[in-house]
């Protein structure tokens, strides 16, 4: 386990059940649906976010995380519902306008810009920009000294994420680990209050994922607030101070790691009512599993290919141990 | 070898000529179209039309001023664009390329169309029977250049046709002006962030609606522009003189010389229109053809060339092979 953090201790008293009521929240969301066709992607009664944690929103596949993170940001609307973000109504707010407020999504297929260079993909980020307007671009001396300001700030957080020896390169020459790291780096030019990351591990490396995790966990210390969506129960135990689970749409358990993973919900809801080992589900610190690294290639704890619906009866064979020889 | 240097002289004349200003100004707005913004406009013809026929009807017609005519050409152009793209901005590309093809063939055959002819002038255009002293006396009569031929070495002009290459090129050096300061600032990282990904770009907080509105309306105006070009160097407008094919020489000439390059479709229209002359100079002076019949035979060999250049070159010109490899 991680050590406690203070949004650890915020949260302490906290009881864990859906729906539950925080003391800071930052994001606030109510009787929110949305359905395509007869299937309820989204289905959220009553949701809070604590400011200044690390909130992760876990789930089998098809559980509507992403459509969660789509509707909450702008890209797709709710058929009903609202939600608000430091009290300010974001219902049929647009996207663009989502992340001026403070909200900044990455996603789950990273967008990395491919023909602008790295620096130009950071340099994007920031907001506010006089160059941008139509008639301010004409003259450079709008703009070229919020131009220096803002190429300075792209300069310290590429070095903060080590990546300042490739600001040249193109979007589309980085290697898929790399293209995670920037869309991070990118999203915090627009110097968020909150950042939802859409799988930031996936398709990444263990010592990537290792350098991804420590710039998660420092981003309460720049005043932000992470809500993640993950699938390694590894990173989601490690580094989370709050976990929800969300099933067919619907939150269906909330709590801290530990009170989570014991949560007979939860496990029912990943792999049937009727499994086997619960082992994975067993809180242990990254560094362990960096360490046998190579193993955790093989033989990965990732959940994501496990199709079963969360109540459903997909009963893994209970001849095997690890509950995994189907995948 | 004096007919190599005639079908060289000849051909030189040609590349520098109005049409070559014409096709660059309008590979220049599909430049930023396309190749900076993503925006898939295959209407560039249309928004000629609108420049060549606000210019033509204001003046000829409702008988402003000249200037105020070619204000005429450029809001016409503005309309247009803002007509197509209120609609299909915030849709797929596809939806913009399927308008835009389909608004400029509506705006061919109604200006064409006798029901108009009041306005137009029908298929005959302006100036016809129904024009008024036509819309280029202005623009001739400030022609500093005395009436005569002039000659540079090889090169030949009429005043007329001085005239408009000399105003042609300043305007295309403008042009390219314009796109450069545009395209190095934070506007123009904006619009290549949109070609990109727009969806990215959303969650950054730019307003992409916006931008590509933006960007539409100013190649729109370049076209225009081309338009209003091309009816003042030939003294006429005539909604047939619109047809399709020109947006896809534009094309040609833009994606010859280098999309998303300043220079590229300057480039490439130039390119364009020396093969075209020099493949039919070629066939005819040589006495491969009889005079007269090389046009469909040019068109082919220019085809071919252009085959053979994509295959080594299919970046264009002046184009970036590092940003080419890359899957889009």
């Amino acid at each position: 386990m991680a050590e406690p953090t203070a949004a650890a201790a915020a949260l302490a008293d906290v009881t864990p059940e859906p729906g539950v009521s925080k003391p800071d929240p930052i994001l606030v969301v109510d009787e929110v649906r949305r359905s395509f066709g007869g299937l309820t992607a989204v289905n959220v009664d009553h949701l809070e976010i604590q400011r200044g944690a690390i909130t992760s929103l876990i789930g089998p596949n098809g559980a509507g995380k992403t459509t969660f993170f789509n509707l909450m940001t702008g890209f797709d609307r709710p058929d009903r519902g609202t939600w608000s973000f430091n009290g300010q109504p974001l219902a049929n707010v647009p996207a663009h306008k989502v992340a001026r407020l403070g909200m900044v999504r990455t996603f789950q297929l990273t967008k990395a810009l491919t023909r602008l260079s790295v620096m130009e993909n950071m340099l994007l980020g920031a907001t506010q920009q006089r160059g941008e307007r139509f008639l301010s671009a004409l003259l450079p001396t709008i703009w070229s000294a919020q131009e220096t300001e803002i190429r300075a700030r792209a300069d310290e957080l590429l070095a903060r994420f080590n990546m300042d020896y490739m600001r040249d390169e193109l979007g589309g020459e980085l290697s898929g680990g790399q293209r995670k790291l920037l869309e991070m780096a990118r999203a915090l030019m627009v110097e968020p209050e909150m950042v939802m990351l859409d799988e930031p591990m996936a398709g990444v490396n263990p010592a990537l994922t290792q350098s991804l995790l420590t710039h998660v966990k420092d981003l309460p210390s720049f005043g932000m607030t992470v809500l993640f969506v993950e699938h390694d129960m590894d990173v989601v135990m490690d580094i989370s101070d709050w976990v929800i689970v969300m099933a067919q749409g619907k939150i269906i358990s909330e709590g801290p790691p530990a009170a989570v993973a014991a949560d007979p919900q939860v496990i029912d809801a990943y792999i049937g009512e009727d499994h086997g080992d619960e082992s994975r589900f067993t809180p242990t610190t990254l560094a362990t599993t960096a360490a046998a690294s190579t193993e955790t290639v093989g033989r990965s704890p990732v959940l994501d290919d496990h199709e079963g619906p969360a109540t459903g009866d997909v009963s893994a064979p209970s001849d095997d141990p690890d509950g995994e020889s189907h995948a | 070898m004096d007919v190599f240097l005639a079908i060289l002289a000849s051909s030189v004349n040609t590349a520098i000529g109005p049409s070559a200003i014409v096709y660059a100004l309008a590979a220049s707005g599909l430049n930023v179209h396309y190749g900076y913004t993503g925006l898939l406009n295959f209407g560039q013809v249309g928004f000629m039309l609108m420049g060549a026929a606000g210019l033509a009807i204001s003046v000829s017609i409702f008988e402003v001023p000249f200037f105020v005519g070619l204000l005429c050409g450029v809001l016409a152009a503005v309309l247009l664009a803002l007509v197509l793209g209120a609609p299909t901005l915030r849709l797929r590309a596809d939806y913009l390329a399927i308008s835009t093809i389909a608004a400029a063939e509506i705006l061919r055959f109604t200006s064409r169309s006798n029901t108009l002819a009041e306005f137009t002038g029908g298929p005959f255009g302006i100036p016809s029977q129904v024009g008024g002293a036509g819309f280029t006396q202005t623009w001739n009569a400030m022609n500093p250049i005395p009436p005569g031929r002039y000659s540079f070495g090889w090169l030949q002009f009429t005043h007329t046709r001085l005239w408009v290459v000399i105003v042609g090129w300043i305007l295309v050096a403008l042009v390219c002006l314009l796109i450069w300061s545009l395209m190095r600032s934070p506007w123009g990282r904006v619009v290549r962030s949109i070609r990109e990904d727009e969806d990215a770009a959303r969650a950054l907080g730019k307003n992409v609606f916006a931008y590509k509105m933006q960007a539409l309306i100013l190649g729109g105006v370049l076209g225009g522009t081309a338009g209003m070009v091309l009816v003042l160097f030939q003294g006429s407008f005539f909604a047939d003189g619109f047809r399709p094919e020109l947006t896809f020489y534009a094309y040609t000439a833009l994606i010859m010389g280098g999309a998303a390059t300043i220079f590229g479709p300057v480039l490439g229209s130039l390119t364009f229109w020396f093969l075209l002359a020099v493949t039919e100079r070629t066939l005819t002076l040589t006495g491969i053809l009889p005079s007269g019949a090389g046009g469909a035979t040019r068109l082919a060999l220019v085809g071919l060339l252009l085959v053979i250049l994509m295959v080594f070159r299919p970046q264009g010109i002046l184009g970036n092979k590092r940003e080419m490899v890359l899957d889009g």
